[in-house]
């Protein structure tokens, strides 16, 4: 027994196995995504930056109902509510904390108006510190500009719920 | 060439010919052989990834073939940091004692029958007088920077330094005893003929024994415990930034080509061609492949600056224990006892020598 440690140490034969592993891996096929060119494909489910939506005849969906800021885990929804003239419930601050936000997409669960959304937006920044609040104003700019692309998204997960 | 400069210069003496001659072969061989390391920097990191299933860098330039400029350019704008309590002096000194050593090896490297710096008689001994004084860099920055970390990095190394210089020292009398002449150019001469005649059949052990130690020799993966990520931070260069940084970088790589040159001299035949010696190839049309040049040289140097790269990607750091007791109960009595099968070969003509 001893005899073949001595002679598996002298030949390095562990050290030409480990030299065949790496040689193999060199000539392997490589696995990089060149991702600012390359993207690899989103689930239709993939929870990015939240929005809020609107009606076709563009009034907001949100009813102030609160149900998000309650359910929200990380507290990152803070909602504030006013009667308008016509008797209906509206928010006046729908602020969502980008920073806190954990991206769990209760929100979109709890919503019984289907307002709040999550779109598969991930490729976003801000440059200024108060930007991380994401004012009502925001969000419905979001659902605006990706409505088409959310509302698709959501249909194509829609079978699955 | 030389030709060329005398009958340009042909006003001045002869001596100041011969000075303006050997500074141009500096001038040309320090440039070579930083580009080399420019070229080694992004070698290394892109065979790597691929040994990793990743593409390595790929930005700067096309295919990334300017990362390594890029990093220069990076390095050199960098702040120079001296720490409050080092010591000066040794602290800016120390990463010029091991870069000038790394250099001033290369004067007696035989790149071709004709192109070497000084063809001085001692070749040999110089190269491990010069290689042995790169540790003094290594301590004197551990030492001058006064932090703990590099302290420690630079202990190991010169343990470590102490350790494989014998072996080394050993493995390269086997090849003077098998050459007959410390001037490495007559050592490639004694190996003319082919692969067969190549010291690397009759001095196998010390051909693995000296590229092992050369690894150890240069601070190289799996012997870098001199600056060892997890335990010591970066060890000895720990203090160093920007150009200091940079000038460890750059030695510790030309002392890596160094090493694989000097294996490919002394064991693998130098500039002779793989297919010198074949006769069906020196008669018909292909006798350009069985000729000496600076290619084959080349190639064979690139063959061990791989191997150099391949041994990072594939294996764990030793061991401080691993590395000491490999380095003195494995490696000297290995080239000890293949000194003994060599005087035994000698003295019954086995072997490609003649007395």
């Amino acid at each position: 027994m001893k005899i073949i440690q001595l002679i598996k140490k002298l030949t390095l034969i562990d050290f030409i196995k480990g030299f065949i592993v790496t040689l193999k891996a060199f000539f392997r096929r490589k696995v990089t995504v060149q991702y600012p060119e390359v993207k690899t494909p989103l689930s239709p489910r993939f929870r990015g930056k939240l929005a809020l939506m609107r009606y076709d005849n563009g009034e907001e969906r949100c009813i102030a109902c609160k149900l998000c800021s309650a359910v929200c885990p990380a507290q990152a929804i803070t909602i504030e509510s006013e009667e308008r003239t016509d008797g209906s419930r509206r928010t006046v601050k729908f602020d969502i904390d980008a920073f806190k936000c954990i991206y769990c997409g209760f929100c979109e669960e709890a919503c019984p108006v289907d307002s709040i959304v999550e779109t598969n937006i991930f490729e976003y920044h801000m440059t200024e510190n108060q930007q991380r609040i994401q004012t009502k104003e925001m969000l419905l700019a979001t659902g605006d500009q990706y409505r088409d692309q959310t509302i698709e998204n959501k249909k194509k997960d829609s079978r699955y719920r | 060439m030389k030709e060329l400069l005398t009958s340009f210069l042909s006003f001045l003496d002869p001596q100041w010919i011969n000075l303006i001659w050997s500074l141009f072969q500096i001038a040309i061989v320090t440039v070579c052989l930083i580009l080399t390391v420019v070229f080694l920097v992004y070698f290394e990191r892109k065979v790597i990834g691929y040994m990793h299933s990743r593409v390595g860098p790929n930005r700067v330039g096309p295919k990334g073939t300017l990362q390594s400029i890029a990093d220069t350019i990076k390095l050199l704008l960098k702040e120079v940091i001296i720490p409050d309590k080092a010591d000066r002096f040794f602290f800016l000194l120390s990463p010029l004692l091991l870069l000038i050593p790394a250099l001033a090896a290369w004067a007696v490297v035989p790149f071709s029958p004709e192109f070497i710096i000084a063809d001085i008689n001692a070749g040999l001994l110089y190269l491990l007088a010069l290689t042995s004084f790169g540790v003094y860099g290594v301590i004197l920055a551990g030492w001058a920077s006064n932090s703990k970390y590099a302290f420690l990095g630079s202990m190991r190394a010169a343990a470590q330094m102490v350790a494989y210089e014998i072996a080394m020292g050993f493995a390269l009398v086997g090849v003077l005893m098998a050459g007959g002449s410390l001037k490495l150019g007559e050592i490639v001469a004694a190996q003319s003929g082919g692969v067969l005649s190549w010291f690397w059949i009759p001095l196998f052990p010390l051909f693995i024994v000296y590229f092992i130690s050369g690894i150890a020799e240069t601070n190289r993966h799996p012997f870098d415990l001199a600056e060892g990520e997890a335990e010591i931070v970066a060890g000895f260069h720990v203090e160093y930034s920007g150009i200091g940084f940079a000038i460890f970088f750059l030695a510790e790589y030309i002392n890596m080509a160094l090493i694989s040159v000097l294996t490919s001299i002394l064991f693998l035949g130098g500039w002779e061609s793989f297919f010198a010696g074949i006769s069906f190839l020196e008669t018909s049309g292909f006798s350009f492949l069985t000729e000496p040049s600076l290619f084959w040289l080349l190639l064979k140097t690139l063959f061990f600056l791989f191997v150099f790269i391949w041994l990072r990607a594939s294996f764990p750091r030793y061991r401080y224990d691993q590395l000491m007791s490999l380095g003195w109960k494995v490696l000297i009595p290995i080239t000890i006892l293949w000194i003994g099968v060599e005087c035994v070969m000698y003295v019954m003509q086995i072997g490609p020598w003649s007395v």
